[in-house]
């Protein structure tokens, strides 16, 4: 299972989503279907009653080796509006690190009979690993994978910015800034507005936080956030986490603040129609000021809403696929 | 004691630089004649080498058996055994075991459990520091008349510099060769594959190039400065061999190795996250293993070893940068090598001297080559076998390789010490 080249361990022989791993080598197809079944859901989203019985007996199991409220509440609620049964388990990292490996914990869960597993977990490639050592009718979802990977976050960013900008992505300039090297936001992101075709895709951060080489995966790299956002007509802030002063990466939060800090007079030099937005949690002061944080451009709390769209349109896809023959026998 | 016949072989001798048909006539431990039949031998016992390559025994500058420590890995029976399946009649541990070979029954021990197992030879690497900590001395003189053969650090840090400094040159003052693993712990902690394009994109902690340069820039200023015997092993990037190539150029007496795998695979075998692909140093960019193979090529790296990690399957079946860096790479270190011919980097004299003549001169000691009054350790290998690597099948209690499936040629058939027949087919 380890060994094997397994770009495509995500897709069923028939090319469907069996696992939703990472957006890298899913093709602009399975995205827009992503894209346009949460349009479809989201409407049922609108709706006074909020559930359908899509997933009826289904049991999903959130398993989050990473704590996390946004992410793990939304994929709650997206198993419930489908009438799934959904399971909450907390494992935190230092207690696989007492002596259980990541192996036997899923051994043990795989046990109690459910057909997908949501993972977060701290390292990178910790999804794949996940999907490639469960048996055959479990289906995985990566709600995080170190800095890897988080593609249902890039989903509903990419949901958000086709509702407000529209379809053509080919006409977008779209900037991504802040902590790229330790963002798993961002690459998901990166890899989704590249499939998608977007016009101009851009990163902006100091040195210290870009990793080597993230030309290779398709974005122009800026230093200064004036530069960067010029014309942009979407700004993506990503947050800022306190331990990277620890690390030497930065001098304080106030100095990023003064270089990279949304400020409503920075965001003037972006396109009058611009969205902003940011995977949260946000940290007013250091990545985004309040004003544009709560302002008429921001879409925040949107992408809030529509994570649930998102999250609901994967669960329905990769569980209401007819299973393939190596898949059965297992219940 | 036996004489051994060894008839009608291929007899490559690199060093000569020579090939011809020949038999091989072996007594008291050592070949005491080559194509004539000494008065009055009488072979006890005879292999018939017809078709097949006789060379030198293979020695392998690094390879880890696990013992003492973690001998749920493996052992030093099972991985001499292994080595000796492989050719490799002599093989050489560095001291990161558990104790530390930092006191003289520590290579006792190892010592005395290689000579029960009766297979491959065992030398040990001495600790450069007490615990490998890179604090206090070891008793290197101690060391070195227990039978250690070298001194090394392994890829443990040595923080403060004026502290290697004189280790080096306490090192110097007892004859010692330094063996250095070039690692700057502080640019590479954490990190679990090359700082590049790969690891970028899978969100891998990289680990750059300067890890393994700034270690040689400071190793090769104080090498100058005390005057020790240098090796510099497990060479991966392309900017480390220039380094070695300038030191050579201004005429310093050092030497370099590279793991065989690192002439074979770069960053991109990484693939999905394939944990067998995880070591340290990183597998680098395509352009790092070419300048590997150009190193090779122009003498600038004198010998290749197998860089031996066995693991057990757990070690490896975890996310990426959790699982535990090494390969299983006996089994692999003559195909691996042999196939560098076939990629013409180099010819076959050059090949086999990569891994016996050279690696002996490094070590210091009377082994890898194949002449009268030498040890009789022997490589008897088929060279148009065709096999494929099945990790099931491996001798090593380690199948954690990243070659499995692979298609090689070159089989060994017998694998002779001191004499001794210790392996045949």
């Amino acid at each position: 299972m380890i060994g094997q080249d397994s770009w495509n361990i995500q897709l069923d022989s028939n090319g469907r989503l069996k696992h939703f791993l990472t957006i890298e080598g899913l093709g602009s197809q399975i995205l827009t279907e992503i894209l346009d079944t949460a349009e479809s859901f989201a409407n049922v989203n609108e709706q006074r009653m909020k559930k359908v019985p899509l997933l009826r007996g289904k049991t999903i199991v959130n398993l989050f080796f990473e704590a996390s409220t946004r992410t793990r509440t939304t994929f709650e609620l997206a198993a419930k509006r489908l009438s799934a049964d959904i399971l909450n388990i907390n494992i935190s990292t230092s207690a696989t690190s007492k002596g259980e490996s990541l192996l036997d914990t899923l051994q043990n869960l795989q046990a109690m009979l459910c057909d997908m597993f949501i993972v977060r977990h701290c390292d990178s490639g910790a999804a794949h690993f996940i999907a490639g050592n469960v048996a055959p009718h479990i289906s995985v979802i990566n709600a995080g994978d170190g800095r890897h990977a988080h593609p249902t976050q890039a989903m509903l960013d990419i949901f958000t910015i086709r509702r407000n900008k529209g379809h053509d992505f080919g006409r977008l300039r779209v900037a991504i800034v802040g902590d790229i090297l330790h963002s798993r936001v961002a690459r998901s992101q990166i890899h989704a507005l590249n499939t998608l075709n977007t016009g101009d895709v851009r990163v902006i951060a100091p040195k210290t936080l870009l990793p080597t080489d993230i030309e290779d995966m398709g974005v122009t790299v800026f230093n200064d956030l004036q530069t960067g956002i010029r014309d942009a007509d979407v700004v993506i802030m990503l947050r800022l986490q306190k331990e990277r002063m620890q690390g030497a990466l930065l001098p304080s939060e106030h100095e990023y603040y003064s270089l990279y800090g949304l400020t409503e007079e920075r965001l003037s030099a972006a396109k009058a129609d611009v969205i902003v937005m940011h995977p949260g949690p946000i940290n007013r002061g250091v990545e985004i000021e309040s004003r544009v944080a709560d302002g008429n451009r921001s879409v925040i709390l949107d992408q809030v809403t529509y994570g649930i769209s998102v999250r609901m349109a994967v669960m329905s896809m990769v569980l209401g696929r007819q299973p393939e023959p190596n898949e059965s026998g297992a219940h | 004691m036996e004489r051994l016949l060894v008839s009608n072989g291929l007899i490559l001798d690199p060093v000569t630089q020579s090939v011809r048909t020949s038999s091989i006539y072996i007594a008291d431990g050592k070949i005491i004649a080559i194509d004539y039949q000494p008065d009055g031998f009488q072979a006890d016992q005879t292999i018939d080498a017809s078709g097949l390559i006789v060379s030198a025994g293979l020695v392998d500058l690094c390879a880890r058996l696990r013992e003492p420590g973690l001998e749920f890995k493996a052992d030093i029976c099972s991985e001499t055994r292994a080595a000796a399946a492989s050719g490799i009649t002599t093989l050489c541990c560095p001291p990161d075991t558990d104790p530390v070979i930092d006191e003289p029954a520590v290579v006792e021990l190892i010592h005395r459990k290689a000579a029960k197992a009766a297979s491959t030879l065992v030398l040990t690497l001495g600790a450069l520091t007490n615990g490998l900590k890179g604090q206090l001395l070891s008793q290197m003189s101690a060391l070195r008349a227990a039978g250690c053969v070298g001194i090394s650090n392994g890829r443990n840090p040595v923080p403060n510099t004026l502290i290697l400094r004189r280790a080096y040159a306490y090192a110097a003052n007892c004859g010692l060769t330094v063996f250095i693993e070039p690692d700057d712990h502080w640019l590479s902690a954490g990190g679990c594959a090359h700082d590049g394009p790969v690891a970028t994109r899978l969100g891998l902690q990289g680990i750059a190039v300067s890890a393994e340069t700034v270690a040689i820039s400071r190793a090769l200023e104080l090498i100058l400065e005390t005057g020790v015997k240098a090796h510099f092993g497990r060479l991966s990037s392309a900017h480390g061999v220039e380094l070695i190539r300038r030191a050579k150029e201004r005429g310093m007496d050092i030497t370099a190795d590279v793991a065989a795998h690192q002439l074979f695979l770069n960053e991109m075998d990484i693939g999905s996250f394939n944990s067998m692909c995880h070591v340290l140093p990183p597998l680098r960019s395509q352009r790092d293993m070419e300048a590997l193979r150009q190193g090779l090529k122009e003498g600038v790296i004198d010998a290749v070893c197998s860089d031996h990690q066995p693991h057990d399957p757990d070690a490896k079946q975890a996310p990426f940068a959790s699982t535990e860096p090494g390969i299983s790479a006996l089994e692999t270190l003559l195909p691996l090598t042999l196939r560098l011919v076939d990629h013409q980097v180099v010819p076959t004299f050059s090949a086999l001297s990569l891994i016996s003549s050279r690696p002996a001169e490094i070590l210091g000691i009377n082994a890898g080559v194949l002449a009268v009054n030498r040890p009789a350790d022997l490589c008897v290998y088929a060279p148009e076998q065709e096999w494929q690597l099945d990790p099931a099948a491996m001798l090593s209690r380690g199948k954690n390789t990243p070659f499995a499936g692979w298609h090689f040629s070159g089989k060994v058939r017998h694998t002779i010490i001191g004499g001794q027949v210790v392996y045949r087919t």
